[in-house]
This record gives structure tokens, sequence and C-alpha cells, in this order.
């Protein structure tokens, strides 16, 4: 959640990073080795799809690893995105950024935690090897390469070597290379091969390589040659401020006063608005923001939680949309009905967000159901049964859709369910499960009950259509016996009295 | 011979019918009459059961009606099919007869014998065809002894000449000609052990009667045969039961008829049959208290059963009886006779009832 963010960032700041990811390893999914080795690839692919997406291009992702030596790996993920200008290469790969993203409310994958700087870091620590990283702008550009480090005490980029590469192709993007050690597994679900596999499901626009270690390939081509509508970043609404984020917007303000740090570095926030904020915690408008005491920020805060706002505007937010739902469950999954529903947008705590659901019923699919949670287009693998969706699917009254139930609904299907928000709120630094809000959990259930609604028509069709077959099988079965019977009686031929009685049949038929 | 050809008609005026249907494009159906407690009715007038009107209709196009639509078909086809060779089917064998697997499926036509027997007596219900008259037989169950001679089937049988088994009453005595009748009533009885005693004892002979008897509820050819004799040679009919509700409703069946095969009452019935014992005066006189069997509580219920029914509902007579074995609240066999001596049942009890012409209608 925001406030175990913030928290973590707070206490980089003080102590040394290394000493930091040390003893929070297990927060930030390193907890293992087949985690660490997940988390690794997640960083990185997700940073790459993030980074073609805003740059409007269809990602194009390649993911190799090779086993170096037992417990030792070595991860490669390219992407096709617009590159990284190489002055900021050493900043953007061994530097903690931490904070700067909380400032930024946008939809995006790497919406919050340390990111591709804990995967740097990992390698560091775990095998002391630099992470490589070539980048390109494309066109004239070379490719640079990079060997980096991060200096742990001063949280600094250690460029141990930087050279370029022709760039005949002009082949724009980013490449990083990192030696971890690790754990590779491909049968569970908490595996890469797995993640990619739902990444694929959330992300039709998107086409994924990989290369594993045991030297299996596969490729995810792209359904839809079309990106999801581009997120907008908005500016953080005055319910959905924590309060350590509002301590450091008020520090990093360039406002002057409080009246204009209000409405500058909020949504929502107009001049009446913020006096009546003022006035509700008794501070003075015209007070300069950084001379707020402890006592003073702890009224603003309280003030501005219980003012009476227009809710965050929600054209910031970037569904999938229900077309592009289906084509990812087609992609994937063989079955007969397909449903997808989007809900409009709600709000949670100041955060606009949306759910999706996404049902495949039958066909090739087999009990038990598949649960797919997913967040901001990223696939949640860890600690299902904490997580709100979860919750939601055991809540909804599955038997009112001719679906059998104990506890979850007992059916060959899938079900998919994708939250979208500006902020994300994880139970855990670790990003797995959705906190149980009421707002997300009603709107969770909502998006289910409509597919719900929409699947039991096919299910009740389909069960007509199957009991009126097994009518007609019936009198089929029995038809010969009557004929038989009758001709006895009457002295008719049966074959005749057959031709009139299968007449009649397709009557019933029809 | 004409008869054979009412049969034959009926049996293909029904598959007409379906034919009919058929070809019009409408869906096959059977009217069959509901044979149930609910449309059973006593006639006062005729003092019989009489089944009422509601019928049920059953079509083949309707997925609860197309199993038993076809069974009752098939057993009209095999019905005309015994007619016309002239033989006889046991419910068990029309049941094997009936038995097949329809192709391509695991269902078969009939899996119990039940669903057999009841298509033949739905048939028996549609073409007003008694189960006999149809070429089906059910058990045959009952001996007969006594100064008769018939006919069957062209053996000359005298029922005073045949040792001590006497003549097996056959499931089906329609076609059985009475020759000479020199007995001038029947005593029925509910058990072949009281049969066996009085045949032993000549009873037939002293007291010229015939005596008969079948095990527990009287068979459908037993019943005729007491009917035949009550009709066409105005025997009266006596039955002897045990002093136990079951007893009384032994009786109840052989003269007024049964629900289930209310529709061929006419046929059974004897409205004019009587009751002759044990009754619970014949407890206190023979002094047969000793002998009681405790009423169990399955007694106790059949008893307030029968005693409701509304053939017995305003009979003050049988009302006596129903009170006085509620009150013992046991019963008590033929058989305790004998504690009275071997021969007690012929030489005493028999005679002296029959003497005081002490009978219950």
């Amino acid at each position: 959640m925001a406030a175990k963010g913030e928290e973590l960032a707070e206490k980089i700041r003080e102590i040394s990073v290394a000493e930091f990811f040390e003893k929070n390893r297990h927060l930030l999914g390193y907890e293992n080795p087949t985690r660490s080795l997940l988390t690794v690839v997640k960083e990185a692919v997700e940073n790459s799809t993030d980074a073609a997406e805003e740059a409007g291009i269809l990602p194009e992702i390649k993911v190799e690893i090779q086993q170096l030596a037992e417990g030792r790996f070595k991860v490669m993920v390219e992407d096709n995105g617009p590159g990284i200008p190489s002055s900021k290469v050493p900043v953007a790969f061994a530097k903690f950024l931490v904070g700067s993203k909380f400032h930024r409310l946008r939809q995006s994958r790497g919406i919050q935690g340390i990111g591709i700087h804990g995967a740097v870091l990992y390698s560091q620590l775990t095998t002391g090897k630099p992470a490589k990283v070539l980048s390109s702008l494309g066109g004239n550009d070379p490719i640079h390469e990079f060997e980096l480090m991060i200096d742990v005490t001063k949280n600094e980029p250690i460029v141990l070597s930087h050279r370029t590469l022709p760039n005949p192709k002009g082949w724009h993007g980013v490449r990083v290379e990192l030696e971890v050690e690790g754990r590779y597994v491909d049968k569970i679900t908490q595996s890469v091969p797995e993640y990619l596999r739902q990444t694929a499901i959330v992300n039709p626009f998107a086409t994924l390589h990989f290369k594993g270690p045991n030297g299996a390939s596969f490729t995810y081509r792209r359904r839809v040659e079309e990106l999801p509508r581009q997120p907008k970043e908005i500016k953080p609404h005055p319910h959905g401020v924590e309060l350590g984020l509002l301590r450091r917007m008020l520090s990093n303000t360039s406002a002057k006063t409080l009246l204009g740090f209000l409405t500058t570095e909020f949504c929502r926030v107009g001049r009446t608005s913020a006096l009546e904020i003022c006035s509700l915690a008794s501070l003075n408008p015209g007070q300069h923001p950084q001379k707020l005491s402890g006592e003073e920020v702890l009224r603003l805060h309280k003030a501005m939680q219980s003012a009476k706002l227009m809710g965050p505007p929600t054209d910031c937010l970037s569904p999938l949309g229900e077309q592009m739902l289906l084509e990812g469950l087609k992609r994937e999954f063989r079955a007969e009905k397909y449903v997808a529903v989007t809900r409009p947008p709600a709000v949670y705590r100041g955060n606009p967000f949306q759910i999706e659901c996404g049902i495949a019923y039958g066909g090739e699919l087999k009990e038990p159901v598949q649960i797919l949670r997913f967040a901001n287009r990223v696939p949640l693998l860890y600690h299902q049964g904490d997580c709100a969706f979860t919750q939601a699917i055991r809540e909804v009254d599955w038997r009112r859709y001719g679906i059998p139930q104990d506890d979850f609904p007992k059916a060959p299907m899938v079900i998919l369910l994708h939250f979208v928000s500006v902020w994300v709120p994880f139970t855990s630094e670790g990003k797995q499960a959705l906190a149980c809000y009421p707002e997300i959990m009603r709107e969770a259930k909502l998006a289910l009950q409509d597919a719900g609604r929409e699947l039991s028509q096919y299910i009740s069709r389909k069960e007509r259509l199957r009991e009126k077959q097994l009518r007609m099988g019936l009198f089929e079965r029995y038809m010969p016996e009557l004929a038989e019977s009758l001709s006895k009686l009457t002295g008719r031929p049966k074959e005749e009295i057959m031709a009139q009685l299968e007449r009649r049949l397709d009557e019933e038929k029809g | 011979m004409k008869r054979k050809d009412e049969v034959i008609e009926a049996l293909e005026a029904l598959g007409a019918k379906i034919l009919q249907e058929i070809e019009r494009g409408e869906n096959p159906s059977l009217e069959v009459p509901i044979r149930s407690l609910s449309n059973v009715r006593y006639n006062p007038e005729t003092r019989m059961l009489e089944l009422g009107s509601e019928r049920a209709k059953r079509y083949f196009f309707n997925v609860a009606h197309v199993r038993k639509f076809v069974q009752t078909v098939e057993a009209a086809a095999l019905s005309k099919e015994l007619k016309e060779v002239g033989k006889h089917l046991s419910l068990r064998e029309a049941f094997y007869r009936m038995k097949r697997t329809l192709p391509g499926s695991d269902i078969n036509l009939v899996d119990e014998q039940e669903e057999s027997n009841q298509a033949i007596e739905d048939l028996e219900l549609i073409t007003n065809l008694s189960r006999e008259k149809l070429h089906f037989n059910a058990n045959k169950m009952g001996s007969v002894a006594g100064k008769v001679v018939i006919e069957d089937k062209g053996d000359v049988v005298d029922w005073s000449k045949l040792g001590s088994g006497g003549w097996s009453i056959p499931s089906n005595v329609e076609e059985i000609v009475f020759k000479e009748v020199k007995a001038r009533f029947v005593l029925y009885m509910e058990k072949a052990a009281e049969w066996e005693r009085l045949h032993e004892d000549r009873v037939w002979e002293r007291l010229n009667c015939v005596i008969m008897c079948s095990q527990g509820q009287a068979t459908r050819g037993v019943r005729r045969l007491l009917q035949r004799l009550h009709l066409e040679h105005g025997l009266p009919i006596y039955v002897l039961t045990d002093f136990d509700p079951w007893g009384f409703y032994i009786y109840s069946v052989l003269k007024f008829g049964s629900i289930g095969l209310a529709h061929i009452s006419e046929q059974l019935a004897i409205p004019g049959a009587k009751f002759l014992g044990l009754t619970a005066d014949d407890v206190e006189r023979y002094d047969l208290k000793k002998h009681f069997i405790k009423f169990e509580e399955v007694d106790l219920r059949r008893l307030e059963q029968i005693a409701k029914y509304e053939w017995f509902k305003d009979n003050k007579e049988w009302q006596r009886q129903f009170k006085l074995m509620k009150q013992m609240g046991a019963k008590v066999e033929l058989a305790a006779l004998s504690s009275k001596g071997i021969t007690f049942i012929s030489e005493h009890y028999l005679p002296e009832k029959l003497r005081k012409q002490e009978f219950l209608d």
C-alpha cells in the first residue's frame, strides 16, 4: 500500500541501499531463488513494455535465460522501445530514484516499488557482476553499451565501461543483461513461462519471445495491431493522500503559500475548496507550506480527507476494453464461450480505478476453475488467497448463473480479473495481492456478475438444446419399437409407420 | 370363436386409432382410466367397487409418457400374437417377451416385471377386456374339491375324485364348462392348511358342498370360479378367514372387489358372498381367547382403515365386529379351533354355524 511504499522510501534515504535491500528482500520479491529469478524478469519486462507503450510503439519483447552454473543464470531482456539517451542510462538503471514516481499518478506497470534498480542490485549482491545495458534511440544514434554497478553507500551509479557500437539497422530500444542467482522452474504457476503466458493474455498488442535455459522457446504474437488509449497523468486527489506523501509534497513544493500548494499540487481543488480545507484545519491560507509544524500537517491531512470535493477525473484510466480482453483470452484458451466486461470507472480513497472481467468457458478447458489476476496489465502470481479478487469470486453466487459452486465456482472455465488504476493498493510491497477495499470488492463483484449473467444465457441456451436433443434421442430410440408393435396390430409395413413417425419427429424438433 | 374376434377387433382398433393419429400429424395418445383410490367408488346399488370416470391421456411424444406408451402398445401386440397362435403367457413370461434392449442404446423396453404387469393392466382398462381374455395368466394358486363335474379343454374332471390334492384351479377359468353341480354351497377359506383339514375330513361330502382355497388374497382365477359358481349355479359362497383385519379384508375383496381391479369388479366381485367366521362371537363361544395373538401397531391401523371403508361404514354388524376386535386388541387363527379337537372344525364348528345360519353380510 501507499503508506508502506512511503515508509520504505523514507527508510531508503536513511540507511544504505544495500542494507535496506538485504533486510527487506522478502518484501521486494526476492525471498527465494525461484521467485527472485521471476522478479528479475518481471521488473525488466514491465519496464520495457511501459517504455514502448508510452512512446506509442507496439511492444516486442525478447526474454532469454541462460544457465551459467548450478543456481546461476544470465537474464536478458530486450525491447523495441524508444531507448534511453546515453547520458541518462546510468541513472535509469543504477540509482534508486525513490519517491520520484510517487508524485506521478499515472496508470503504468511499474507503478511503485523499486523496480529495475532492485533487479540490478540483486544481481550485484548475488554475483558481484555489473549489469550490462545496451540502449539506442535509433536512427543515427549508435548503440551504447554500459557496464553498471550501484555504489550502495552513496546510492550513485558506477559506470565500469561505456562504449559505442555501430547501429547499422537503426535499432532502437533497451537491452538489459543481468547475472543472478536463482532457480529456474517451468511447470508451476509461479514460473517465468507462466508469467509470460499470462502477460500475453492481457497484452494482446504485444509480441513476446522467450528462450529458456532448457532449450524451450516460444513466441506469443500480437493479435491486436493497436495500443490501448494512452493513460493520462493526474495529480493526487486530497482524499487519497497518505500522510507521508503529504509531508514530502509539502517539502518539495515550489508554492509559496498553503493556498497555492493546495490548488497546484492536487486535482479537484480550486480556490474555494482550498480555503475550505484551510478553514477546516484552522490554518492560515497564506502560510508557507514548508513552515507547517508536525501537528499542523496532521490537521491539514485530516481536513483534506473530510473536505467535500468532486471525485477525481477518470479519463486518466486506460482499460483494455472488452474487445481486447476477448482477443487475449482467445489467444490462450480454446473455449466455447468468451465473455468480457469492462466496468465504468469508480473511485476508492480518491483514486480512480476500473475493473475488467473476462471469462472463458467450456471447450477444451477443464475443472477446476482457473483464476487469473492482473493489475495494470501485470499478472499477479502469488498470494492468490489474500487477494480482493479471489474473495470477490468466492462471494458471488454462481449458482444463480447455472454454475455449481462450493466456495469457488465449479466449472471448466477461466476467470480473468483486471484492476486498472493510477495507484494499485497492493497488500504488500511484493505487489501480488489487492487489498479488500469495499469499493474494489463491490466493483469486482459487479464485474463478475455482469459476466456471469452473459455466461448464464449461453449455458442455459446450451442446456435447453442438450435437453431437447436428449428428448428427441429418447423418442428416436422408442420409435422402432412402436412401429414394430403397430405393424403387428394393424398389418401395415413397419417401414411405412417409421417414415411417418420420423416426419412427426422432425416437426417436434423444429 | 366369436369371442376371439372381439378381442382381436379391440386390439386392431387400438392400433388403427394410434396409426391414424400419426398419419394426421398428431401426437399419438392413449386414454387410460386412472387406477387409484381417488378414482374408485363404492356403488351401494350394485354393492361393488367401481372405477370412476377419471382418465389420463398418455402421449408418445412426451418424455414422461413415451416409455409407458410403448410398453402398452407392445402389450397389445403381444396379446394379439397370443390370440392368433392360441397360447397363453404367464405374467412372468410376458415380462421376458417384452424385455429387450432398444437398438443403439442401453434402455430396456421393460426392466422389471412390475412394468409389464402395469402395461397389461393398462391394456385391460383401455380395451375393457380382462387379462385372461387377452391371454395373459396370473399365477395359479388354489385347490377345489366337491360334488361338481366340469369339462376343461376336452377333459372331464370330477372334483370329488381327485385324491388328497383336489383339483388345482388354473389362472384362467373362462373356458371351463360345468357339467354337473350337485353341491349346494361353497366354503371358501383363506389358507390351504384349512382346506386340507376339511378335505381330509371329507367335509364336502358330509355337507354336500364345494371347498375351495387360495393362499392369502384370492387369485383372479379363484375369484372368477367362485363368481361363476355363484352366478351360474346359484351356489351361496361362505367365507372362512382368520379373525384379524387381513382376514376381513380378504372377505371384503371377494365380496366387493379390490381397488386395483375395480375396473373388472363385475367379473370378479361376489356381492352375495357371506362371512362365516371366525367372528368375535366365535372367539367367545369356543373359548379361543387363550390363543390370542396380540395386535401389532400395523394391525390396529389396518383395522381402523377397514372400519372406515365406505362399504363397511354403515354396516352395524361389521362395525360391531371391528369394535370387539379392537377391544380384544388381538387376533385368532382359524387353526386355533384344533385345540378343541382334531376334527372339531369339521364336525362341530362348521355344522353348527351353518345350521344356525350365522353369517355376516
